[in-house]
């Protein structure tokens, strides 16, 4: 409310016919407020809100394509409780996350310490770095697709010329192999994102800090250890946040590289669900199928409000 | 801003060369090797003739020895994809207009209108940013049935502003914040109506931060999958990503010279903008996570 704070002042410093105006400006603030919130809150209320709570419904109905569906209560979540493929999808989407988020992390971290150093071109490489974050992710799977090819990969052929393997890597035809690599797909597309922001992070630590720590005998380790991570952990906390949201909920990838094939290997809870809802037309065990990722979207939107929180706290408490 | 600045050389002269090519030049080389890779693989492709695309024994595959323009011709005269670039562009533009006028309103409402109860307007704005389509897309395509919107435009016009508007409002915000009150002060004892503080003083000084949020959601809407994948049915009627995606793999053949050049070409006017306000893209990456 610090913003409020000198239009009162003025207020108080000027007569009294002058003050009711300003009390009329106060009023004349609420329904211009809410006249101007107003559009914004018509596409969310009905574009968002309404299909959350409809969402909601629906997985507690047997609704179909074209029909409406009966109330079934939880018989969609019992069934899917004695469902394989579902904790197939559960175990791959967990799978995906935790590694994906992990190296992104690692890699992302690592990147952004580079770019942070002093080197030619560095606004170029910078630019550069983002191109796997800016182009579609679909046209960019396509490409991995077509670089995981089993007749045709270029990592295979390469790595036959160099001598290391002896004959072509099934990449998306056995299971893990699968798994592997739809993950090493969304780490090359993650990698920037993180690397950007965080560099973004290491830019408003001090270089005075790191002299300090130095002068007081810190080797590089300690100073990454001990400078370099708590100032940047805040915004790691958002970050990750983001990553974690992002990858859990990922759809297209998966759709473009394996369609959650072989065998259901890769499927991800998001596949699955769009494979029951729209491909089998059964909408309601696809709603329930993505309620189900709602508590593990609760968990991270508590973690990053509290990341928040502890960022506002060490900025010195402002508002 | 934040790419330019040389702030953190900090004590960088003591190192020598060698080292600074091993900790530094090296991995760096790398990481751009692989990111950059994709991109190099995607574009040779689109110009290998076919049979030097399938035979990696009489042709190095690493490079393009007959350059040609048959899958080019027969993406852009054979298949629907110009009138899937036309109908990604007309969507992107849309939504991203139409998502600006609401979140300017918005933002200009929640951060200096104050009204009463902006904050909770602005954390729930916040918490709509964090709903991920991959949980609204079925919902949504009842309601988009139902409203007559099926296989339309306009399916995905008014759809995408529900993850475009929460995120330019929250950039916004943070950007409204940086401009000094006192400058609306002063208007408002000129006698300026707030509207008309909003029109002639604010917003141009926002321009930065709205080119963010606009160049943002532009490129957001036009990598968009989930909701043009579900809500659009016909072939003329996709967009870029989907189109590529469904309609250019014919059964169990797959052209990977004309795939690859959708690819290409779907993601040629992103990386164009991008290229052209590379700081502004960044600075509402960044923005985002910061404020």
């Amino acid at each position: 409310m610090a913003s409020l704070a000198p239009v009162q002042r003025t207020a108080r410093a000027i007569p009294a016919r002058r003050r009711r105006l300003a009390f009329r400006l106060l009023d004349d603030r609420n329904f211009l407020g809410l006249a101007m919130i107003a559009p914004a809150a018509a596409f969310l209320l009905v574009f968002l809100a309404y299909p959350l709570g409809l969402g909601f419904w629906l997985g507690m109905t047997d609704a179909t394509i074209g029909q409406p569906g009966r109330f079934v209560g939880f018989a969609n979540f019992v069934s899917l409780a004695h469902d394989q493929i579902f904790w197939l999808s559960v175990f791959n989407t967990t799978l995906y996350t935790v590694v994906a988020s992990i190296l992104k992390f690692g890699l992302g971290l690592y990147l952004a310490l580079l770019l942070n150093r002093r080197m030619p071109l560095k606004s170029l490489i910078r630019a550069v770095v983002l191109l796997p974050f800016v182009t579609p992710t679909v046209l960019s799977a396509i490409a991995f697709w077509w670089i995981f090819d089993p007749q045709f990969s270029i990592i295979s052929w390469s790595l036959i010329k160099l001598g290391l393997i002896h004959q072509y890597i099934d990449f998306l035809g056995q299971p893990w192999n699968a798994r592997w690599s739809v993950i090493a797909a969304n780490v090359w597309r993650g990698i920037p994102f993180v690397a950007i922001t965080l560099l973004a992070g290491l830019q408003t630590i001090s270089p005075s800090l790191y002299e300090a720590a130095t002068l007081d005998g810190a080797g590089p380790w300690q100073r990454f250890r001990f400078v370099t991570l708590p100032m940047l952990s805040p915004i790691i906390a958002v970050v990750m946040t983001f990553s974690v949201l992002l990858t859990f909920t990922d759809f297209q990838l998966i759709y473009a590289i394996t369609r959650g094939g072989p065998m259901n290997a890769t499927q991800l809870m998001a596949t699955l669900s769009f494979q029951r809802a729209i491909t089998g037309g059964r909408l309601g065990e696809g709603a329930a199928i993505a309620n189900a990722m709602v508590p593990f979207l609760l968990g991270a939107i508590l973690f990053s409000y509290f990341g928040l929180q502890r960022r506002r706290w060490q900025q010195g408490s402002r508002d | 801003m934040a790419l330019g600045s040389d702030a953190s050389e900090g004590m960088e002269y003591l190192e020598r060369l060698p080292r600074r090519l091993v900790t530094l030049y090296l991995p760096l080389a790398v990481f751009l090797f692989v990111l950059l890779f994709p991109f190099y693989w995607m574009t040779t492709t689109t110009f290998k003739p076919d049979d030097e695309l399938y035979d990696y024994a009489r042709f190095n595959p690493f490079w393009v020895h007959h350059p040609t323009l048959a899958h080019i011709e027969k993406l852009f005269f054979e298949t629907s994809y110009p009138s899937w670039l036309i109908n990604t562009l007309i969507i992107s533009v849309a939504s991203t207009t139409i998502s600006l006028f609401c979140s300017v309103c918005a933002a200009y409402a929640i951060e200096r209108l104050r009204f009463s109860g902006a904050r909770y307007v602005g954390l729930a704005i916040f918490l709509a940013y964090l709903v991920p389509p991959s949980i609204l897309f079925i919902p949504l395509a009842a309601i988009v049935f139902k409203l007559g919107l099926f296989d339309s435009d306009w399916a995905l016009i008014l759809t995408y502003p529900t993850f475009l508007i929460p995120f330019c409002t929250w950039l916004l915000m943070g950007y409204f914040r940086t401009i000094p009150y006192e400058l609306e002060e002063c208007a408002l004892i000129d006698g300026a109506t707030r509207l008309q503080i909003l029109w002639k003083i604010t917003l141009p000084l926002a321009v930065p931060g709205l080119i963010s949020a606009g160049i943002f959601a532009f490129t957001l809407s036009w990598n968009e999958f989930i909701y043009a994948l579900t809500f659009i049915s016909s072939s003329e009627n996709k967009t870029v990503p989907v189109g590529a995606i469904t309609e250019l793999v014919e059964g169990d053949v797959y052209h990977w010279g004309s795939l690859m050049a959708a690819a290409l070409f779907g993601s040629l006017p992103v990386v164009i903008m991008y290229s052209f306000f590379v700081e502004y893209y960044v600075s509402s990456l960044t923005g985002a996570v910061k404020e």
